[in-house]
């Protein structure tokens, strides 16, 4: 895998000034544009066989989530029962990519899911707010690390990067990945959380995405889910597109994760199409787009089954989670 | 001289007045046969998101306290007889009916409702019990909403019917989605904007207008439908064998009149469940 020199895509020796620089010489996003393609692509139809393969697509691509105050290991232990047997009407649907839960629920999630290929991605840097010392932050992460986590959802310092400190929020993203390394050298996939709700701008949103980029994130990923405005069309959108121009650029292949507020199979399907349209087939596969989700899971069940038995299903013949 | 607005009618679900999402229409002759209005024609996907958007309503609906659902019906009524001049133009225009038979249609739908309304906090004193068991136990059954109830008013009247299969679905707390007459639905469409109105908390009531036999299969073979009330389809067997894969209930067609003032407590009670709990008596 080729390896980025964060200097030689800057230009300069990495200091908050060069940072800034680099990044405010992104071109700015046109917003009318950019919510206009965002629609416009979510109004085309997917169908029959193409609407099979897309709703086993999303199932494939889905971050079982469940991330409340309230968790158990029991909790936790029946969504993996979940995602190991999704429908247990039908044996042929395909297993979700990962289970993502709070660091000290990995070990349960770890343990339930025993074998299977499920990930278990843990949330750390002090989710949601990420308000922690750095200190806290990387033990939080090494602690979910050293439970088993395949792959760590962190969350960036918003309040640091709206105020211009690029350079500390760069400098977190590099120790959090150093803190993702395991002792036989493999390190756990690493996501970041922009928390575009709270970013503001469009161009804030590329801005954020170009940094995570550099500093090493192997995903970048919308929301946290724990504020008003989660993942949207047009943001998912774009984030695409900077991962797809990133991918130009350096050879290095970054996925997208949307969170928050993807209920519906009907919005999952397009967000695929955006997928497709934006970065192109290389990014349709579980390994460079994911969903964070909890609720989508069981509607797009109930639509495999409207497809399989010819007529609409209902919440009784899904699972409560 | 100015140009009649003419109005466009359109589907009432949860709570908002959206036009059929396949664009479709159709016309709406009056009794002579001369054009009246095009109306909707809603499809399967909207009998599907009339499903959804009634099972989103009916935890709420039926957690409303007895009294305050009676307090909502009765306000329907009153909201009815608000309309009143609309909806007898509607019926005379639609039947031919004169405009003092079109009046007693209006008066008899004003009526139900307020019947209907006086039974929400009384069906538990008349239909519920303590049984009488031979252990130490009380032994309450108790009558619930059965969920959702996809219904299909009668073909040959304009509002009573309407009202008539609507009513005794709603007062216990079920959510209902109703298929209006094909040929009479005006003063269906109507109807939805005295409900939207009225207090009645959005998705409670579904209002499609359009061809029985299209959306029947559907509506019948759902399975996040919990009863389906038969009486305005014409392959009544059929679909009650599609209503049979979730245990539906099932409403066959003329088991009730639909065109009186006064509904029937069996009628309400045929869309609610018998809950029976054991609770061991204390010492």
């Amino acid at each position: 895998m080729p390896i980025i020199d964060p200097e030689a895509i800057v230009g300069s020796r990495i200091t908050n000034q060069s940072l800034s620089r680099w990044l405010h010489s992104l071109p700015g996003v046109d917003k009318v544009g950019l919510e206009a393609r965002a629609a416009a692509l979510s109004t085309r139809s997917i169908k029959t066989t193409s609407k099979a393969w897309a709703l086993d697509m999303a199932i494939s691509m889905m971050d079982l989530t469940t991330l409340e105050g309230g968790d158990t290991k029991e909790r936790v232990r029946s969504l993996c029962l979940k995602a190991l047997t999704p429908d247990p009407h039908d044996l042929t649907t395909p297993q979700p990519a990962a289970i993502c839960v709070y660091g000290d629920m990995v070990k349960h999630a770890k343990e339930a899911l025993g074998k299977s290929k499920i990930q278990v991605a843990a949330v750390a840097t002090a989710f949601p707010s990420g308000r922690a010392s750095l200190a806290v932050k990387l033990l939080d992460t090494k602690d979910a690390v050293n439970a088993g986590a395949d792959e760590i959802d962190m969350v960036i310092d918003r309040g640091a990067f709206l105020s211009g400190q690029y350079l500390e929020v760069y400098k977190l993203i590099q120790a959090v990945k150093k803190a993702c390394e395991r002792k036989d050298g493999s390190h756990a996939h690493l996501k970041v959380i922009l928390e575009t709700g709270e970013l503001e701008t469009y161009d804030n949103i590329r801005r954020a995405s170009y940094l995570a980029m550099l500093a090493g994130a192997d995903f970048i990923k919308t929301s946290t889910g724990k504020v008003s405005v989660n993942a949207t069309l047009p943001t998912t959108l774009l984030m695409l597109e900077a991962v797809r121009d990133w991918y130009d650029e350096t050879k290095i292949q970054i996925g997208v994760k949307p969170a928050g507020g993807i209920r519906t199979s009907k919005d999952a399907i397009k967000y695929l199409v955006v997928v497709k349209e934006i970065a192109g087939e290389k990014w349709l596969t579980p390994k460079y787009f994911r969903f964070g989700a909890s609720s989508l899971l069981n509607d797009v069940l109930m639509q495999r089954q409207k497809l399989s038995t010819g007529h609409y299903s209902g919440r009784d013949y899904v699972s409560v989670d | 001289m100015r140009l009649e607005v003419k109005k466009t009618y359109k589907l009432f679900i949860g709570g908002k007045f959206p036009r059929s999402e396949s664009g479709r229409v159709y016309k709406v002759n009056d009794h002579k046969g001369e054009f009246l209005a095009n109306v909707a024609k809603a499809s399967r996907k909207d009998s599907r998101d009339a499903v959804v958007a009634a099972r989103a309503a009916q935890s709420g609906w039926a957690g409303a306290t007895a009294y305050n659902r009676g307090q909502i019906l009765y306000r329907i009524a009153e909201m009815l007889e608000g309309r009143r001049e609309q909806f007898v133009e509607e019926i005379r225009a639609l039947t031919g009916k004169t405009d003092k038979q079109a009046n007693l249609e209006v008066d008899q739908a004003i009526d139900s409702f307020v019947w209907h309304a006086g039974w929400t906090d009384k069906i538990e004193s008349v239909a519920g019990n303590m049984n009488p068991v031979a252990g130490p136990f009380f032994n309450i059954s108790t009558n619930q909403p059965t969920g959702v109830v996809a219904a299909f008013a009668p073909q040959d009247t304009a509002l009573v019917g309407l009202v008539n299969t609507i009513a005794p679905a709603i007062v216990s707390g079920n959510t209902i989605v109703v298929v209006s007459s094909e040929q009479l639905p005006l003063p269906a469409s109507t109807f939805a904007e005295v409900l939207e109105t009225s207090d009645l908390p959005g998705g409670v009531v579904n209002i499609l207008t359009g061809n029985a036999a299209e959306l029947g299969s559907w509506l019948a073979s759902h399975l996040d439908v919990n009863a389906i009330d038969l009486e305005g389809t014409s392959n009544a067997a059929e679909l009650e064998m599609l209503a049979a894969e979730n245990l539906k209930r099932v409403i066959r067609p003329g088991s009730y009149s639909r065109k009186s003032a006064t509904g029937s407590l069996q009628h309400i009670l045929d869309l609610m469940e018998l809950k029976t709990v054991w609770h061991p008596k204390g010492h």
